[in-house]
C-alpha cells in the first residue's frame, strides 16, 4: 500500500512539472468555457440591421419599432433604394436588411398579404441563417398581434411574404423552429457538452499519453519488473486523473452556474453518479488506447481522432444528431459521451432523475463495464 | 527447491519459449553463481531478451525449468520480483523527478521505509561523488550520472541479482569503465550481476560468459576458457566463429 502510494505521489509530481499537462488540465477548460460562453454564441446580442422601408406606413413602423427593440438588432443604417443593399453588405455596415414593399400597410388590411423581403449578408451562412431566423421570428409575433386586433376587419390573414432568405411564403414558418430550439442556444447548450469535452480530455486523452509516455521512456518496463501489481500500475496512474477529473468537472460547473446562469435543476447526487460513470468510461478508453501504442505522440492522435472529435461531433454537444445522415446517428450511438450529454442535459436542464434518465445511465454502465474487461485484458496481453 | 542454493542463485534447464512457430529460446540450460559477473552475449535476436523477461517474471516459459534466487519461475514469479533488481536498455529513471524523488519511488515500491531511503540515499550519492545534485531534475544531469544513477536505483534495495540489458549502451568509455567499477563493488557486496552487452570487450570483464546464437548458448565459460576453447585472441573472436557457424 506504501508503495502504491508513492506511485501516486510520482504521478502528480509528474502532472505538477509538466507545463503542457497542467496547461491542457486547468487552462483549457476555463478557456473553452470563457470561449464558448462569450464567443460562440449562436443568440444575437444587439446585430447591425439596415432598413429599406418603401412605404412608410404605420405597421412598418411598428414592425420596424418591434424590431429594434427587441434588444437583437440596432439600426445602422435607413436605405433608400435597392442598389445599397450590397454596399452596405459589402462595407460591414449591416448583415441583415429588412425591405418593406411599396403600399405594405395598405396592401395588408385590403389583400390579406403584403412582401417583406429579408436579405441576409450569407458569407458566414451560419450567422446568415440564425440573423434571417430571428427576424422572421419577431416579423411574425407582430404578425399575430396584428391579426388579434383586426381579427373582425381581416380573416384567415396569414400571408406577410418574405423572401430571398429561402422563407416559406404563407403562414407559420416551421422550418424557423430549429433555430430557436431553447436548447440550442446560450449557455445552457454547451456547458453540458463543454463538461462531457473536459471528461474525456483529462480521463482519456491525459491518461493515455501519462501511460504511453512510460512506455516509451522505457521505465514501463522496470515497473513491469518490479513488484508492483500490473493492477496497482494502472490504478495509480489512472487514479490521479480521475481525481484531477472532478476537480474539473466542478469547477467549470461552479464558472456556468455563477458566470452564465445556467440552470441546475436536478440532484448533484445523481448528477456526480453518473458523471463518474463517464469518468471511468473515458479512463477505460485512455487505458484501451494507451495499451495499443508505443509512444505518446501515436496516443495522443488516436484520443483525438478516436475520442476528442466524436465527443464534439457526433454527441450532439454542437450538431444535433436529429440533424445527421443516418449513417452518423446510428455511430452515434457508440459515442460515450452521446449518452452522458442526454443525462446531464436532463439533469441540469429539466431537472429529471433516474425514472427517465435509467436507459442511458444503464448504456453507459454497460459501456463502462465491456472497456473496462477489454482494456485490463489487453494490459495482460502485452505482460506476455 | 533449495538444491545447491549457496552456490547458485539462477539455475536453467532446457528453458523454451515459442511464439507461434518461432523458437525464440530453444532449450538454454546454464545456472549463474552467487556473486559473480555473468556475461550474457548474443547477437540482436539472438533471444537474449526473451531470455531475460522470463528469468525476471515477466514472461511465462514454453517448457522446461528455471529457479531464479530460489523461486520457480512458472510458480512464484511474485517472489522472484521482489528479491531482484533490473535495468533496462532503455533509461529507467524519470527525467522529470529528482535524483531523490527517483531513489525515493524506486525504494518505496521495494518496500523501504522512508528512513532506510533517506539512509541508503546519502550513502549512495557520498560513494557516487554526486552528493550535490540530490535535488536536481534527472534530466539536467549528464549521461554518465544518469547512468550511474540508474544502476544504484536498480540495486537500492539490496536485491540478490539484478539485471542489466545492455545497460552501457551509448556511453563513453571512461564512464563504461567506471560503470564496470559500480557492478565490481555491487558483485563484492555479494548481489550478482547479469549482465548483457553488445561490448565484447566487455565481455572480457566478467566472471563467465555464455553466448547465444539463434535461440541456442552455443558456449559457456569464463573469457580465458573460451578463448583457449576456440583458439581465439579474445571473447569478440570466439563471437564471431560461433556467429559464423551458426550461420553456415
Amino acid at each position: 500500500m506504501k508503495a502504491f502510494w508513492g506511485f501516486i505521489k510520482k504521478e502528480f509530481l509528474h502532472i505538477f512539472r509538466d507545463r503542457r499537462t497542467l496547461l491542457i488540465l486547468f487552462g483549457m477548460p476555463l478557456a473553452q468555457l470563457l470561449l464558448f460562453g462569450y464567443a460562440v454564441r449562436n443568440e444575437l446580442n444587439r446585430a447591425d440591421i439596415a432598413i429599406l422601408d418603401h412605404s412608410r406606413d404605420e405597421v412598418t413602423r411598428e414592425i420596424t419599432g418591434k424590431l429594434l427593440s427587441s434588444g437583437h438588432f440596432q439600426l445602422s443604417a435607413w436605405l433608400e433604394s435597392e442598389a445599397e443593399i450590397e454596399e452596405v453588405f459589402q462595407r460591414g455596415i449591416a448583415r441583415n436588411v429588412v425591405v418593406f414593399e411599396s403600399d405594405f400597410g395598405r396592401k395588408l388590411i385590403r389583400e390579406g398579404r403584403a412582401d417583406v423581403l429579408i436579405v441576409t449578408d450569407a458569407s458566414d451562412p451560419n450567422m446568415a441563417q440564425i440573423l434571417e431566423g430571428y427576424t422572421a421570428n419577431i416579423i411574425r409575433e407582430y404578425q399575430q398581434e396584428w391579426q388579434m386586433r383586426n381579427r373582425m376587419a381581416m380573416s384567415g390573414v396569414g400571408g406577410m411574404t418574405s423572401g430571398a432568405g429561402g422563407l416559406a411564403a404563407s403562414g407559420i414558418i416551421p422550418e424557423m423552429r430549429m433555430l430557436f430550439n431553447p436548447e440550442l442556444r446560450s449557455a445552457n447548450l454547451f456547458v453540458p457538452g463543454l463538461i462531457a469535452f473536459i471528461l474525456m480530455l483529462v480521463s482519456a486523452f491525459l491518461t493515455s499519453i501519462a501511460i504511453a509516455r512510460e512506455k516509451e521512456m522505457g521505465t514501463m518496463e522496470v515497473l513491469l519488473v518490479s513488484p508492483l501489481d500490473p493492477r496497482q500500475i494502472i490504478a495509480g496512474k489512472v487514479l490521479p486523473y480521475l481525481v484531477l477529473s472532478i476537480v474539473n468537472v466542478f469547477t467549470v460547473l461552479v464558472v456556468a452556474l455563477v458566470v452564465f446562469q445556467v440552470p441546475f435543476r436536478g440532484s448533484v447526487i445523481l448528477f456526480s453518479l453518473l458523471s463518474l460513470l463517464f469518468i471511468m468510461t473515458a479512463l477505460a478508453l485512455g487505458l484501451r488506447i494507451s495499451n495499443a501504442v508505443r509512444d505518446q505522440q501515436t496516443a495522443m492522435m488516436m484520443s483525438l481522432a478516436g475520442l476528442l472529435l466524436p465527443t464534439i461531433l457526433l454527441s450532439g454537444f454542437i450538431f444535433p444528431i436529429s440533424n445527421m445522415p443516418v449513417i452518423l446517428q446510428y455511430l452515434s450511438h457508440i459515442v460515450p459521451a452521446k449518452w452522458y450529454l442526454i443525462i446531464i442535459r436532463g439533469i441540469m436542464l429539466k431537472g429529471v432523475g433516474l425514472e427517465v434518465l435509467w436507459m442511458e445511465a444503464l448504456i453507459l454502465l454497460g459501456m463502462m463495464s465491456l472497456l473496462f474487461v477489454v482494456s485490463i485484458k489487453s494490459f495482460k496481453i502485452r505482460l506476455e | 527447491m533449495n538444491v545447491n542454493s549457496n552456490a547458485s542463485i539462477i539455475e536453467v534447464q532446457d528453458l523454451t519459449r515459442v511464439f507461434g512457430n518461432f523458437t525464440a529460446v530453444d532449450r538454454i540450460s546454464f545456472e549463474v553463481r552467487r556473486g559473480e559477473i555473468f556475461g550474457f552475449l548474443g547477437a540482436n535476436g539472438a533471444g537474449k531478451t526473451t531470455a531475460i523477461r522470463m528469468l525476471t517474471g515477466l514472461l511465462i516459459p514454453t517448457s522446461g525449468r528455471a529457479e531464479v534466487a530460489g523461486f520457480d519461475v512458472f510458480t512464484h514469479p511474485e517472489s522472484i520480483k521482489k528479491n531482484i533488481g533490473y535495468m533496462s536498455q532503455k533509461f529507467s529513471l524519470f527525467n522529470d523527478l529528482t535524483v531523490f524523488e527517483n531513489l525515493r519511488f524506486y525504494g518505496g515500491i521495494y518496500g523501504l521505509s522512508t528512513r532506510d531511503i533517506r539512509h541508503k540515499t546519502d550513502e549512495l550519492l557520498e560513494r557516487l561523488d554526486l552528493a550535490g545534485v540530490r535535488d536536481r531534475l534527472i534530466r539536467d544531469l549528464p549521461l554518465g550520472w544518469k547512468q550511474k544513477l540508474a544502476f544504484s536505483t536498480a540495486v537500492i534495495h539490496e536485491p540478490a541479482i539484478v539485471f542489466l540489458d545492455e545497460p552501457t549502451g551509448g556511453v563513453d568509455p571512461i564512464t563504461r569503465r567506471q560503470f564496470w567499477d559500480l557492478m565490481y563493488e555491487t558483485a563484492d557486496r555479494g548481489t550478482t550481476v547479469f549482465v548483457t552487452t553488445h561490448y565484447m570487450d566487455e565481455a572480457e570483464y566478467c566472471d563467465r560468459v555464455s553466448i547465444m546464437v539463434d535461440g541456442r548458448i552455443d558456449a559457456l565459460g569464463t573469457p580465458a576458457g573460451l578463448r583457449k576453447t576456440y583458439g581465439a585472441k579474445n571473447v569478440d573472436e570466439v563471437f564471431v566463429k560461433l556467429a559464423r557457424g551458426g550461420s553456415v
